[in-house]
């Protein structure tokens, strides 16, 4: 039951794999001969990113930025939403079929609108974000209010608890670890929604960065670019697994599989 | 007189459940029982035991008559009243003590002298040392047992228990039942017990409810003569065997059971 040992295990475990997934990379590109240009070797992808470290964060703190702002966005309308989605049948039937609208919409398509309507700015962003990262978010908190099942309900009402304590008491706390699922997905989703904006319309951040690079075909700062990026979402989607190990996952097995991502 | 708090009347009591199937769940039932008499009701699937105590409960309101406690009628949940789910229905971000004293918490009681009461109550069903651990890391039976504290944790003066053992095995089951047993005897709360075992009803009650198929209707209410503490032999004693007995052959007057075999003893 020890933290520290259940921690450590797994995570020694990540680091042998990014180890060997580097010696792989080495190895392959110096066996076969491949075109630096096409795909560099990992030790000048490093050398680079240590010479590009100060323009890397630069820029990685403004695609960051877009990504938290625009996931927290989407989580701030998107729990109140399925709340409201499950307490609420007619709620429901208005909302279920405009958020599969939304979400089959192809998101992509609708950034080079969303820079013409808002400009070059953070505002884009955030909508294309929020765009992709909510879909999750609600399905999946949807799905965790739904399992609260008439044997709660009922212990509930028994108890006394009125909506509110309910909800604080059992529904929210039950519901944890499904939302926590869904927010998994969304946080990844988030950065992807991110560098598309900024691939279409942007003058900052990484997807910025990548594009011009590859532009003036400096593949090895496309290459730094692409493993900062990389490292972000592992770092974003850290944060939300940390939460969860905070609030859930010490506590119970297994974690219900995500629906609603890519 | 003046009616003690948990004697309970269900007066002509009537249940359909609407929607596309209009199901007639329960039709005409009357019986009660007093304050510290342990009633058990049995008989087939679906008729109607667990809607009965969902009325008591307050869970529900019946469709025509009356259910009254203390003389008045039920028109909210019964919070003052102890339930026991036919599962656990324990909280699994809680431990087992954490679970007990969400009872205690919703009633308000003062936490240091809950605690040491829900503490007492874990001890005695044997979850002494599992205080901390999560349901997860209980077995069905300690599971069921945790709940049963969550019921009583607030002494309350009646107890609703659906199906409570239907999910344990036959050993864990006897156990439990003696622990219940125990467990009552130290305190005066009536019980509405819903069950399927003849056997385990006879052993527990003070009455016995039995049941008719759907529509459910009270066939007849068998008072339960055995002294207390009963212990396993009372179930081997004769007297045992006819109550058993009786109750079966309700059942099988009514169709619910066939045995070519069977003799009536009173033939």
């Amino acid at each position: 039951m020890t933290p520290p040992r259940r921690i450590a295990r797994p995570a020694l475990t990540y680091v042998i794999t990014a180890v060997a997934v580097i010696v792989v990379w080495w190895v392959t590109v110096r066996a076969t001969g491949v075109k630096a240009y096409l795909l560099p070797p990992p030790d000048l992808i490093i050398m680079k990113m240590w010479a590009e470290r100060a323009s890397l964060l630069k820029e990685g703190a403004v695609t960051a930025w877009a990504t938290v702002l625009g996931f927290l966005l989407s989580v701030a309308v998107g729990i109140p939403l399925a709340m409201a989605m499950t307490q609420s049948r007619r709620a429901y039937d208005v909302g279920y079929p405009l958020l599969v609208g939304l979400q089959t919409l192809p998101k992509i398509a609708v950034a080079p609108l969303l820079v013409v309507a808002f400009g070059f700015g953070l505002v884009p962003k955030i909508i294309l974000v929020v765009l992709v990262a909510f879909f999750p978010v609600v399905i999946n908190a949807i799905a965790g209010f739904r399992s609260v099942d008439e044997d709660l309900r009922n212990l509930g009402r028994i108890l006394g608890f009125n909506r509110i304590a309910f909800f604080w008491r059992i529904g929210l706390p039950h519901a944890l670890p499904a939302i926590f699922a869904g927010l998994k997905v969304a946080m990844t989703l988030a950065l992807i929604g991110a560098v598309v904006a900024e691939f279409v319309g942007s003058d900052s951040g990484l997807g910025y960065q990548l594009l011009s690079a590859s532009a003036s075909l400096d593949s090895l700062l496309s290459f730094s670019a692409l493993i900062a990026l990389t490292l972000l979402g592992l770092f974003l989607y850290a944060a939300v697994a940390l939460l969860e190990w905070i609030f859930v996952a010490s506590r119970r097995t297994p974690e219900p599989e995500p629906v609603g991502g890519y | 007189m003046a009616s003690p708090p948990a004697s309970v009347v269900l007066d002509n009591v009537s249940m359909r459940f609407g929607g596309r199937a209009d199901v007639e769940a329960l039709r005409n039932v009357s019986f009660g029982f007093d304050a510290g008499q342990f009633v058990s009701i049995v008989g087939p699937s679906g008729c109607g035991k667990s809607t009965i105590l969902s009325l008591v409960a307050g869970l529900r309101m019946p469709s025509s008559g009356r259910v009254l406690r203390a003389g008045r009628p039920i028109t909210a949940p019964v919070t003052s009243a102890g339930m026991v789910f036919q599962k656990p229905v324990l909280l699994d971000w809680r431990t087992t003590l954490g679970n007990v004293m969400l009872s205690a918490e919703a009633h308000g009681m003062e936490r240091a002298s809950a605690e040491k009461r829900a503490r007492q109550l874990l001890a005695s069903v044997g979850l002494g040392g599992f205080e901390a651990a999560y349901p997860r890391e209980l077995s069905g039976g300690m599971q069921q047992r945790a709940s049963i504290c969550r019921g009583l944790i607030h002494e309350p003066d009646m107890l609703l228990m659906d199906e409570p053992f239907a999910a344990l095995d036959a050993i864990t089951r006897d156990q439990i039942s003696l622990d219940l047993g125990n467990m009552l005897l130290e305190r005066f709360v009536s019980v509405l017990f819903v069950t399927h075992s003849v056997p385990e009803a006879v052993f527990l009650s003070d009455k016995i409810v039995v049941m008719t198929g759907r529509p459910g209707q009270v066939q007849r209410i068998i008072d339960i003569d055995l002294s207390r503490p009963r212990n396993l032999h009372v179930r081997q004693t004769s007297k045992f065997g006819q109550y058993v007995e009786e109750i079966l052959e309700l059942f099988m007057a009514a169709g619910l059971l066939r045995d070519d075999n069977w003799q009536s003893k009173d033939k």
